[in-house]
């Protein structure tokens, strides 16, 4: 009910608008945890049910796979340290290393566009069983994460250049944060058990 | 696409559906223009951030989907007490019928409790607001949008019209082509962004806001509820999300999830649905327990007994509620094992309810019941819904659940946990909080008139459907054998006597809001609790300043101590939210791309959602902080309405 | 008169329960015609008496203390004690006994939900009479592969054997159900599931669909008839002799969504398709796709809603 602000901690956390707005973010990301495990489970019972597609031994390839995931473990990297200068104080290094992360984040995506419009040339689509609706699915829900979360990420930009280091902003900042690590960790999870599984098997 | 197909075309009823809608709608908009109040409902209402009258939005809504449900429900009856007189046919039985059972779980009870949590829990906790007011206000504009998306299926495109579940393949777009079922997934799509959203904020409300010295274990028990229940909410919505999703993919964009081409698996439907349906009938059970243990409370003059074990029950429920969805479909043959186990589990949810029941009798020993309306429907609810509870727990024997399963037995246990639970506990709270929310009680005679009619109705309605179930009567069905005829024609009687019930209901408003005294002071019933300790009508900002809190029934000892929440020595100026009317905007414009994706205007729809990310961008850039209510405008406010 | 009210609730639900227990002969699920539906019943008459136990017990106490502590002039102080909150031996006892009653309800479930998933038979070298019934919206096929016939929307049975009924859909989610035989199962499109059933008297009962499935749902209902070996022998010699094998042509056609009459064929479609394999999931999709869209108007018929039954 206060206005009253802190002096000291982080800057994000000294309002108490901005711990209920970081704590209602954890909280969505419990939610959001719960939506991706739904979409995990759907393939994985879907698993094998590929009718008259290929199957994914014959698509999946490691080294596109990699690249992606190498390229979004960096940008949860410099995302982490575009926090770290925001803590500092250090606009300029936020902005930065938030533009680079950006930059990994749409390689990124450039990569899995161009292996969905790989597997389509291939034969496997949408709508060519229900193994490839859910693998489409899953990772596209985690594309248009990503996509959604660069958009956000330039909002946020220009704000920062409009109104320097606030509370407000580097709350912002530091959920976004949240959002992209978290968008890492369930990268992680389709890395290793859709295309590391669905290559062996 | 034709205008004749776009309209529903060919069906008196639907006519007089559409004339009604018509004459409904332009006498609103005549009446607005005519007293000139558009500005005054633009300001006031459509851009209001303000919890209470939110909550007030939400309860009118759900009042109007009650009725639209119950009106489906007395033509279900009509036609089952009379099936030759062919009132219905079977595909308009069919859309009757799944509209029924989605406006009522969806439109009808969930947002019913949600605008009682609105108005209460705040004000319970001795909170401003909630947590996060402009959320709140997307959360009811996305289901006031989503209702009226699911309702307007009556006259344009078609009715859904594969049961509230929704099972496929039935569901899929091979077997029901067309407008109607996408109106289901669209529709609850929709108003379910909004419920997450509610979950998330009541819970972070909660969590952070509570009056000073307010420890978790001195929260009133409706807000516990609350609690529970949104956690609920988040663990058991987006699994929602997700199948209606895939359903959407599957009709629209033609996946194969749910099909019977490309090796879909039209069973897993029934386990997603489940997974969040069983959770969802505990998010609509919990706060009703919730409300009753404060009525109960309140009118038998004590407190309540075993508090934590009241508490930690409801947290068992919730946990629970999660590991028990596959006794919905206990026929699907999984095997013995897995009926086994889903069965002990199922039995295990009546442990923790039958303390709750106990605690409840517990409560009136020694106790000094005074017999008020709201109170007498919670009295009630005690005898009716243990009829209900030991029906579950022999529908969760899946041995003797295969004889059950899609007869009218189960309809009897679950209309017998959902009105006598849910049902009851709206109108109780309703007529609790009543004085709270528009400044005078209810009528109490009338109120009692309607009582009776509804409860007596209700029993005469429900309890011979056991009976016509074990007779082997199916549900879902418009035709039926001759022996069932008995027993389904007092079916219907008792229906028609619970609408007499919700007519004496609404017309008690209207006389209360004429003839009632106004309330001078704000505790109406000598009550226990915060809310009570504001004064009536309550101030925008709720609190003025709020006396540190130790221990539970806050508002008892502040009684005690001659404590108000108006300390003149501590005040301090108020941050407030201000209106605005990007929510009301925002979640137009996704029901306009719902809408379209309705129909399959794929272009439209695309629009409508650039249209939906641009407000949300406009809303990140606004950095407009509210307003301060300075200390000299408190002291005027809480001075006229305490009349010092 | 404090005791006076208690009995007369008592009795009251005393009388309440005789009434219940007896009416219940006439109800087709306490009216059981073959050992499955009897253990069914079995098992809902046990837990029955548990449930009145709870709803007599819970209903005393309620009606005893709305009564005793309803607020009225001249109540002694001594039965007001606003301040209990609590009491953790009654607490413990009331946690207990419902525990106990779960686990007493559950031991016969689990048994009975085992025995169900076999023959009663089993054991025995008396092997069960196999029959394949296939739903199609919105009528029943009946495949007997023995003896090589098929009939639409009735069933012949012999009394005193188990059968096996394999169960599945050429399209939407059914399920199989005649309460007098006992409890139903789900047909689903490219899978199959087994139901045991078995009659012990002759007699004609009523055998439905009763999972929703769309707008013939009311009427996909057939009739069941129970008869000696003999006669059923009898019965399987006269369709074999007077009827006409099932062509594919006619079967497809058969499938389409619809209501139709009573038949029956000297040969049955497994031939060519079973609905319950990954294989035959989209058979009937394939062919009528654009079929499940349409309108049947149907309306109720009086007295009977069964299908017609034509040239028995
Ligand atoms: C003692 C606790 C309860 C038990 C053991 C229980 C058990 C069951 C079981 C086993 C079924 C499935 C039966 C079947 O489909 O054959 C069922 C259905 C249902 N129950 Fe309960 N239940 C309990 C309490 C509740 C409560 C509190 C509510 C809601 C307020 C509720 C609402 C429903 C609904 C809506 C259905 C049917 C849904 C449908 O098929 O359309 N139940 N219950
Ligand atoms: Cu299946
Ligand atoms: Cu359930």
């Amino acid at each position: 009910m206060s206005t009253h602000e802190l002096k000291t901690g982080p800057l994000e956390y000294r309002t108490q608008e901005g711990q209920m707005s970081i704590l209602g973010f954890w909280i969505f990301l419990g939610a959001e945890v719960v939506l991706f495990s739904t979409l995990f489970a759907t393939y994985a019972v879907l698993f094998g049910r590929t009718a008259d597609a290929p199957v994914p031994a014959d698509l999946f390839e490691p080294g596109i796979t990699l690249v992606m995931t190498f390229l979004l473990l960096t940008s949860s990297f410099t995302c982490g340290l575009a926090i770290h200068q925001m803590r500092a104080g250090s606009l300029k290094g936020l902005i930065t290393w938030l533009v680079i992360t950006l930059g990994l984040g749409l390689g990124f995506l450039g990569f899995e566009i161009y292996e969905f419009i790989h597997y389509a040339h291939e034969g496997a689509t949408l709508q060519s069983s229900s193994f490839w609706s859910a693998f489409f699915v899953l990772a596209g829900t985690h594309g248009v994460h990503v996509t959604l979360g660069i958009g956000w990420a330039v909002l946020l930009i220009i704000q920062l250049v409009k109104r320097g280091l606030t509370p407000v902003t580097s709350r912002k900042v530091f959920v976004i944060s949240l959002y992209w690590h978290f968008l890492d960790v369930i990268w992680i999870f389709i890395f290793t058990s859709v295309y590391l599984i669905g290559m062996v098997v | 696409m034709q205008l004749d197909e776009f309209f529903v075309t060919g069906e008196p009823l639907i006519y007089g559906g559409m004339v009604s809608i018509v004459l409904v709608t332009s006498a609103i908009i005549f009446l607005l223009t005519y007293l000139k109040r558009w500005g005054w409902l633009w300001r006031e209402w459509l851009t209001t951030v303000d919890h209470k009258k939110i909550g007030i939005m939400y309860i009118l809504s759900a009042l109007a989907m009650l009725f639209r449900g119950g009106v489906d429900a007395l033509m279900m009856r009509v036609q089952l007490a009379f099936p030759n007189m062919n009132f219905l046919n079977s595909q308009h039985y069919n859309e009757i019928f799944t509209t029924h059972g989605t406006v009522m779980i969806i439109f009808m009870a969930m947002p019913f409790l949600v605008g009682l949590m609105n108005i209460i829990v705040p004000l319970q906790i001795g909170a401003r607001d909630f947590a996060f007011p402009f959320v709140n206000a997307v959360s009811f504009w996305s289901f006031f949008f989503g209702a009226m998306l699911f309702n307007i299926s009556f006259v344009i495109g078609g009715s859904p019209d594969a049961g509230w579940t929704s099972y496929t393949p039935l569901a899929g777009a091979a077997l029901s082509p067309g407008p109607g079922q996408n109106f289901y997934l669209m529709g609850l799509q929709l108003a379910g962004i909004g419920t997450l959203a509610t979950g998330i904020n009541l819970m972070v409300t909660i969590l952070k806001m509570r009056a000073p010295g307010m420890k978790m274990f001195d929260m009133p028990i409706f807000t516990w509820s609350t609690l529970v229940t949104s956690f609920i909410i988040i663990f058991a919505f987006p699994i929602l999300t997700v199948a209606l999703a895939l359903l959407t993919i599957d009709r629209i964009f033609g996946s194969q999830f749910f099909t019977l081409t490309g090796e879909g698996m039209p069973m897993m439907w029934a386990n997603l649905f489940w997974m969040w349906g069983h959770p969802e009938v505990y998010i609509v059970i919990l706060p009703a327990f919730g409300i009753f243990s404060e009525i109960i409370a309140t009118f038998a003059r004590k407190q309540l007994f075993g508090y934590k074990a009241m508490v930690w029950s409801m947290i068992l429920i919730a946990g629970l509620s999660f590991l028990v969805w596959v006794h919905h479909f206990f026929t699907m043959g999984a095997g013995a094992l897995v009926n086994s186990v889903f069965s002990v589990s199922t039995m295990l949810i009546a442990v923790p309810t039958g303390v709750k029941i106990f605690n409840w009798l517990a409560t009136l020993y020694k106790s000094r019941i005074q017999m008020t309306t709201a109170m007498m429907w919670s009295l009630a609810f005690i005898p009716s819904f243990v009829i209900g509870g030991v029906t579950g727990v022999m529908l969760g024997m899946a041995a003797a659940d295969y004889q059950f399963h899609n007869s009218y037995f189960l309809i009897a246990h679950f209309h017998y946990v959902l009105i006598a639970g849910t049902v009851f506990a709206c109108f109780a709270g309703l007529v609790y909080w009543y004085p709270k929310m528009f400044g005078h009680k209810l009528n109490e005679r009338i109120g009692k008139h309607s009582f009776w009619w509804f409860l007596i109705g209700f029993h005469v309605c429900f309890f011979p459907q056991y009976f016509v179930g074990l007779d082997g009567m199916p549900r879902r069905v418009f035709a039926i054998l001759p022996e069932w005829m008995p027993l389904n024609v007092i079916s219907t009687v008792g229906a028609f006597g619970m609408g007499v019930g919700f007519v004496i209901f609404v017309y008690n408003i209207y006389y209360s809001y004429r003839y009632s005294k106004r309330e001078e002071k704000g505790d109406a019933w000598d009550g226990r609790t915060l809310e009570w300790a504001t004064p009536t009508p309550v101030p925008f900002y709720n609190f003025a300043t709020l006396p540190e809190i130790n221990g539970r029934d806050a508002f008892l000892s502040m009684k005690k101590n001659n404590e108000t929440t108006f300390d003149e020595e501590r005040l301090e100026p108020i941050h407030m939210p201000s209106n605005t009317g990007q929510p009301i905007i925002m979640m137009a414009i996704l029901a306009f791309a719902s809408f379209a994706l309705v129909f399959e205007w794929i272009g439209l729809a695309v629009i409508g959602l650039i249209g939906t990310l641009i407000m949300m961008g406009i809303r990140s850039f606004d950095y407009d902080d509210g307003y301060h209510v300075e200390v000299d405008e408190i002291k005027k406010i809480e001075r006229s309405a305490r009349g010092l | 008169m404090k005791h006076m009210t208690k009995n007369k609730w008592f009795s009251f639900f005393l009388i309440g329960a005789v009434m219940l227990l007896s009416g219940c002969n006439q109800l087709v699920v306490f009216d059981p015609k073959g050992p499955v539906a009897q253990s069914q019943k079995d098992l809902i008459m046990y837990s029955l008496i548990f449930m009145m136990i709870i709803v007599v017990v819970v209903f005393v106490l309620f009606a005893f203390m709305v009564y005793k502590f309803r607020d009225r002039p001249n109540r002694k102080s001594s039965d007001y004690d606003p301040d209990i909150h609590g009491n953790t031996m009654i607490e413990i006892i009331w946690t207990v006994i419902p525990l106990a009653i779960v686990i007493a309800l559950s031991i016969p479930t689990v048994q009975t939900i085992y025995d169900l998933e076999k023959p009663s038979a089993e054991g025995t070298d008396e092997e069960p009479l196999v029959i394949y019934a296939t739903s199609a919206d919105w009528k029943w096929f009946f495949s007997y592969p023995e003896q090589n016939i098929e009939t639409v929307n009735y069933l012949h049975i012999p009394t005193g054997r188990d059968i096996e009924f394999r169960l599945s859909s050429a399209d939407s989610m059914a399920a199989l159900w005649i309460p007098a035989l006992g409890g139903q199962k789900y047909n689903m499109a490219g899978m199959e599931t087994v139901l045991y059933l078995q009659a012990d008297e002759p007699g004609v009962y009523d055998g439905r669909n009763s999972n929703f499935n769309g707008e013939g749902f009311a009427k996909q209902t057939f009739k069941v008839h129970a008869e000696s070996k003999e006669q059923f022998e009898d019965w399987v010699q006269s369709i074999q002799i007077e009827k006409p094998a099932l062509t594919q042509e006619q079967y497809d056609t058969l499938l389409e969504p619809g209501l139709t009459n009573t038949m029956a064929f000297s040969s049955t479609h497994l031939q060519w398709v079973d609905h319950g394999t990954n294989e035959g999931r989209d058979y009937s999709i394939e062919r009528h796709e654009d079929a499940y869209g349409k309108l049947l108007h149907l309306e109720n018929i009086n007295k009977s809603n069964q299908p017609q039954e034509v040239g028995e």
